[in-house]
């Protein structure tokens, strides 16, 4: 099958790929790009791991083909935080345990990337609801939740010390 | 799982989606979220040839209200659904039954016009539209047709949906009365075992207008226009709710799955529908 270009901002970088048109938009980031963060659980848009921000939207990049994120500004797990420099929420699952094998990890944290920008002071039912396109087998989500409540604060606090330092 | 090969084509309006879905016909077919489609496509349940994306094409894109007249193109998400504040106030039964579609990722691209268009049983949003007595907007080669959505099922993934047509919009009045859309499913993400929505006016304790609709309890939504007829004119307590909720279940035709066996199913139907029933009554 012919090839087609799809060109698309992944983490803040313009990239144009040569893929077939069936090429699921997780393939496209983790074989084409080798962003490796978005998994690929259940691959039928259930378990929420290959979750990732698309036009400032969470979305399941199991579920898009990369012809339909033409000209789209993307974000995976690898665009907002570093190993030196963890993003709060990643700081937070690492504080709170919000993890145990780590394989739903990147969609939880991209999901709740969006989900505290679209609420920043959500209730614990809020994060509940938020999230509840994203699976875990592992934590029974009580330290997940507990860390998105605790990134929420954390966030929160960051911009209120920001605010004042601009006053 | 990897959907075998196909074209893809985006065109800017609509016009050319309609002339392509000419040229190809049965090997065709447009898509719009995505997330019925891309499913069935992975698990190579259809064979497509050609995939005509939708999302290039304005026109049908987005929520337009005068007065008590509603609009939604076609390409409007879900999520748009449920964050349009002018929708809330003049329909707030499409935010309470759009939160029960799916989960949040999904609801970000699943659009109206594939959850009704697609013809599947379980989708939510075909009973709605009939519940709201709604009109659908068919474009083809021959021209746009207007279809109620009372009359555009015939059975599971079948509709009155030409092959070259692409459905454009959905328009209805904004509703009156009290208003419940309930659900009953395993799990968040999960289709309804059993889901009801009912729309009512009492005025001086008579029920002076009314309408229920089900899905997922036959191949097609369900309109319970006898259980409308027993309830309309009557005074509204607990002998009425039983009879009118009998008459939906007695209209209902659901078949066993991993969800239940008929019977479980009918159980969980009249359950569903007298708390939409009795939530709506507390509404209105």
């Amino acid at each position: 099958m012919e090839k087609i270009n799809v060109t698309m901002t992944v983490n803040g970088k313009e990239e144009t790929l040569s893929v077939e048109p069936r090429t699921l938009l997780v393939h496209a980031l983790r074989e084409h790009l080798d962003y490796t963060g978005a998994h690929i659980g259940c691959s039928s848009s259930h378990c929420g791991a290959c979750t990732i921000d698309m036009n400032g939207k969470s979305v399941k990049s199991c579920t898009v083909f990369a012809p339909q994120a033409e000209g789209a500004e993307i974000l995976t797990v690898e665009g907002i935080g570093s190993p030196d420099k963890l993003h709060a929420i990643q700081e937070m699952f690492k504080e709170h345990h919000g993890l145990q094998c780590g394989y739903c990890t990147p969609g939880m944290i991209m999901r709740s990337y969006r989900f505290l920008q679209e609420n920043p002071n959500p209730t614990e039912e809020e994060v509940r609801f938020g999230i509840s396109g994203n699976l875990c087998r592992c934590t029974g989500y009580q330290n997940i939740v507990k860390s998105i409540m605790a990134a929420a604060d954390k966030i929160r606090d960051e911009a209120n010390v920001e605010k004042k330092e601009i006053a | 799982m990897i959907p075998s090969a196909f074209t893809f084509y985006k065109p800017d309006n609509i016009e050319k989606a309609i002339s392509l879905m000419a040229d190809f016909g049965d090997e065709a077919r447009v898509i719009a979220g995505g997330h019925s489609l891309i499913p069935v496509m992975k698990q190579r349940l259809t064979d497509i040839k050609h995939l005509i994306d939708l999302s290039g094409i304005n026109e049908i894109k987005g929520i337009e209200i005068t007065g008590n007249q509603i609009s939604i193109g076609a390409m409007t998400t879900q999520v748009e659904l449920i964050n349009n504040e002018e929708l809330f106030k003049k329909a707030p039964i499409i935010r309470e039954a759009s939160l029960q579609i799916a989960d949040p990722q999904v609801r970000n691209l699943g659009t109206i016009g594939g959850n009704v268009a697609n013809g599947d049983p379980a989708n939510d949003m075909p009973g709605l539209m009939q519940l709201l007595d709604a009109t659908y907007k068919l474009s083809g080669s021959n021209g746009v047709r207007d279809v109620k959505a009372r009359e555009f099922y015939e059975g599971a993934y079948f509709t009155v949906r030409e092959d070259d047509e692409i459905l454009i919009s959905i328009s209805f009045d904004a509703p009156s009365g009290g208003y419940a859309y309930e659900k009953q499913k395993r799990k968040i993400g999960d289709y309804a075992t059993a889901a009801a929505g009912v729309i009512l006016k009492v005025e001086n304790t008579m029920c002076s207008s009314a309408s229920i609709a089900l899905t997922n309890l036959s191949d097609t939504p369900v309109y319970c226009d006898k259980a409308v007829d027993i309830i309309l004119g009557k005074e509204i307590d607990k002998n009425i709710l039983n009879q009118v909720t009998e008459a939906c279940v007695e209209q209902s035709d659901p078949v066993a799955d991993q969800r239940g066996p008929v019977e479980f199913k009918k159980y969980v139907a009249g359950i569903v529908i007298k708390k939409a029933l009795t939530r709506a009554i507390e509404r209105t």
